[in-house]
């Protein structure tokens, strides 16, 4: 068995290979539902609805996909460079931290600056505290040569019990009564709704903006080519004269700060302090979202929506049919899976002998 | 505190304690080793332990015998191995994102189907383990399952395959200089299917150590980073069986340390201090030993015929 390079894709192939994946994982979906007993058709008919089947599953659908549109950036524009950065966890918590340190109401008051200062300063900490965390595996990787995926796996944990140990002490809000809750952001911080009576909140604008920025970044302009060329083949970049250290390193401060932001859009829009479960693994699931997008920074808004849409329309499905909304992470990981197999099959062809 | 840790070096408890930590990761870091011999990266280790904890698991709840229970664990790691096999030496993916999907099927798999074989339980239902071997009389042993003493015996086992059989030769091979392994007449993708189909059962039967020995039940985030550490054990021991178990023990000895002397409250720290120990040591020996370490040459480099 062997892989034969196609000589081009054909547009066909372009798209069918994508529609296949999407059968395949309907198709292995459908097998688990089946075997927890529930009706295979009414199962996805209730995920569908949902998730994108009125006003407000669409306001749900977008606010879980505010946060992952931003960790699914910060994946895409590491991947790119070939930066495996699987912290991006972390950096969220770091930046939510960061956001309620800079904007939180300690001991009542909080800092006495105006709005207009303190909400950039805000975004600004949660940013940095999230490209800080970046820096570290960064320059171990290209200071000594160590692979970044266990360095920032290793810190997601890291980060976790930081954010635990500063619930339970400098940041613990007096008033949750021992329930672990840091203090809460100023309400002047607090990002406004972007319709009424939803959960849906400016960030999504602030995220639908930085994708198009990455985008941009990474298409038009000679950074965006050096990152793409170091992704390629980083021999081949460094010897065409590209900054191969330098442009890893800003390709993880630019990871790193997207996902720290996403910690702090979530405080400042939806939850309005840090626990310990804000995120249930935004994270990971932004690596997902990347890789299901190709890496593209605009495919990334649209693979979150989906992901969203599944995941939030697998909470309201498990609620009227015995499915367990563990289907949500099967779907979200059969989708990965076979859409990397689908982009093989595009570009090659298998040979039996 | 120079008190404490005396007392507790002194006590046989703590050493039972630092070999029952070790365990999962012993067998977990020996799945890793293999593969990476082979040249490929196993991500999908974390998830792989996860669903070998639950099929183990779920056969000895169903009736079958522990050893049994191993088998299956076993034998699920070895099936999702191969699926990673295939991805990432037939099809020749990216090993990194491959792993990644591994672990999150995998999990996600095991933690659907317990809710749906355990629809409505508030406690997980339990099992009986494997007890200490008391007969054994030697002082941390004995305190010990033989899933322990498997592990074990599995280091030198590894280490006499890998560097005194023909069959580890081509395994070293494959890792190092694929196209020369192919001139000399092996299958590559042979070789490394097979490293990742073994590796991976042993990372299954790892994650079956937790709910067979180390508890008497299934619970969710049980395995909790443990694969991913293993990951980071097999660059600290240069990918070298002996120095895995040594890489183990000293993982375990800092962990079980950790325990101790937060129940103690040693020095006033938030516990959370003492757990984050093991980690933060990790990362350091990860840059400590970064420059003299020996990749497999071809690791995470996928190998097709005839292209270069």
């Amino acid at each position: 068995m062997r892989l034969e390079a196609r000589g081009a894709v054909s547009p066909a192939m372009a798209v069918v290979a994508p529609l296949a994946a999407v059968a395949f994982t309907l198709v292995v979906a459908a097998l688990f539902v089946a075997w927890a007993g529930a009706p295979v058709g009414r199962t996805y008919a209730l995920i569908f609805e949902g998730g994108f089947g009125s006003r407000f599953a669409w306001s749900e659908t977008l606010t879980r996909a505010t946060p992952l549109v931003l960790t699914g950036l910060a994946a895409a524009i590491a991947f790119r460079a070939r930066l495996y950065n699987i912290g991006a966890e972390g950096q969220l918590y770091a930046g939510a931290l960061a956001a309620v340190a800079v904007g939180g109401l300690h001991g009542g008051t909080g800092f006495e600056l105006p709005p207009a200062v303190l909400f950039p300063a805000m975004l600004a900490a949660a940013a940095l505290a999230g490209a800080v965390l970046m820096a570290l595996p960064a320059i171990a990787k290209t200071r000594f040569g160590v692979d970044e995926v266990v360095t920032t796996l290793l810190l997601n944990f890291i980060v976790l019990l930081v954010v635990s140990m500063m619930l339970d002490g400098p940041m613990k809000d007096p008033t949750a009564m021992g329930w672990p809750q840091s203090v809460a952001l100023q309400d002047e911080l607090q990002l406004s709704k972007l319709v009424e009576r939803t959960r849906v909140h400016t960030g999504l604008l602030i995220a639908l903006a930085l994708a198009g920025l990455a985008w941009g970044v990474l298409r038009l302009t000679t950074f965006g080519f050096e990152v793409r060329a170091v992704g390629a083949n980083a021999r081949a970049a460094r010897f065409a004269g590209v900054p191969v250290t330098r442009t890893i390193l800003a390709v993880a401060l630019a990871s790193g700060a997207v996902a720290g932001l996403a910690g702090a859009i979530e405080v400042a829009g939806r939850t309005g302090y840090v626990t310990l479960d804000m995120s249930p693994g935004y994270g990971y699931t932004g690596i997902v979202i990347a890789m299901l997008a190709g890496l593209n920074p605009l495919g990334v808004v649209a693979a979150a929506v989906f992901v969203a849409g599944v995941l939030v329309g697998a909470d309201s499905m498990s609620r009227a049919v015995a499915v367990p909304t563990y289907v949500a992470d099967l779907i979200v990981a059969v989708a990965l899976l076979s859409m990397l197999v689908a982009t093989v099959a595009a570009r090659y062809r298998l040979r039996l002998r | 505190m120079v008190d404490a840790l005396a007392a507790m070096l002194a006590n046989a408890d703590f050493w039972s304690a630092v070999l029952r930590v070790a365990t999962p990761l012993v067998l977990g870091t020996l799945g890793v080793l293999l593969c990476e011999r082979a040249g490929v990266l196993n991500l999908g280790i974390e998830g792989i332990m996860v669903a070998g904890a639950f099929t183990g698991w779920l056969a000895v709840h169903a009736g079958a015998s522990l050893w049994t229970g191993v088998l299956v664990a076993a034998a699920t790691g070895a099936a999702f191995g191969l699926l990673h096999g295939v991805l990432t030496v037939s099809l020749a993916l990216s090993q990194h994102v491959a792993g990644l999907g591994i672990t999150m099927f995998a999990s996600s798999v095991a933690y659907y189907a317990y809710r749906v074989s355990f629809p409505n339980v508030s406690t997980p239902p339990t099992i009986q383990p494997f007890v200490e071997m008391r007969w054994l009389e030697l002082p941390v042993l004995s305190a010990q399952t033989p899933l322990t003493l498997l592990a074990l015996a599995l280091v030198p086992v590894v280490a006499w395959v890998l560097n005194r059989t023909p069959l580890g030769l081509a395994v070293r091979m494959v890792g190092e200089n694929p196209a020369a392994a192919e001139g000399q007449g092996l299958s590559v993708s042979a070789v490394r299917m097979g490293a990742i189909v073994a590796g991976s059962a042993l990372m299954g039967v790892a994650g079956a150590f937790l709910t067979l020995s180390a508890f008497n039940a299934f619970f969710f985030n049980m395995v909790n980073g443990r694969g991913w550490i293993c990951v980071a054990l097999v660059v600290f021991a240069s990918w070298r069986p002996g120095k895995a178990l040594a890489g183990a023990l000293l993982f375990a000895f800092f962990d079980a340390m950790q325990l101790r002397l937060q129940q103690a409250d040693v020095g006033g720290l938030p516990y959370q201090a003492w757990l984050m120990l093991p980690y933060v040591l990790s990362i350091v020996a990860l840059i400590a030993v970064a420059r003299r370490a020996s990749y497999p040459q071809a690791l995470m480099k996928p190998y097709r015929k005839g292209e270069r």
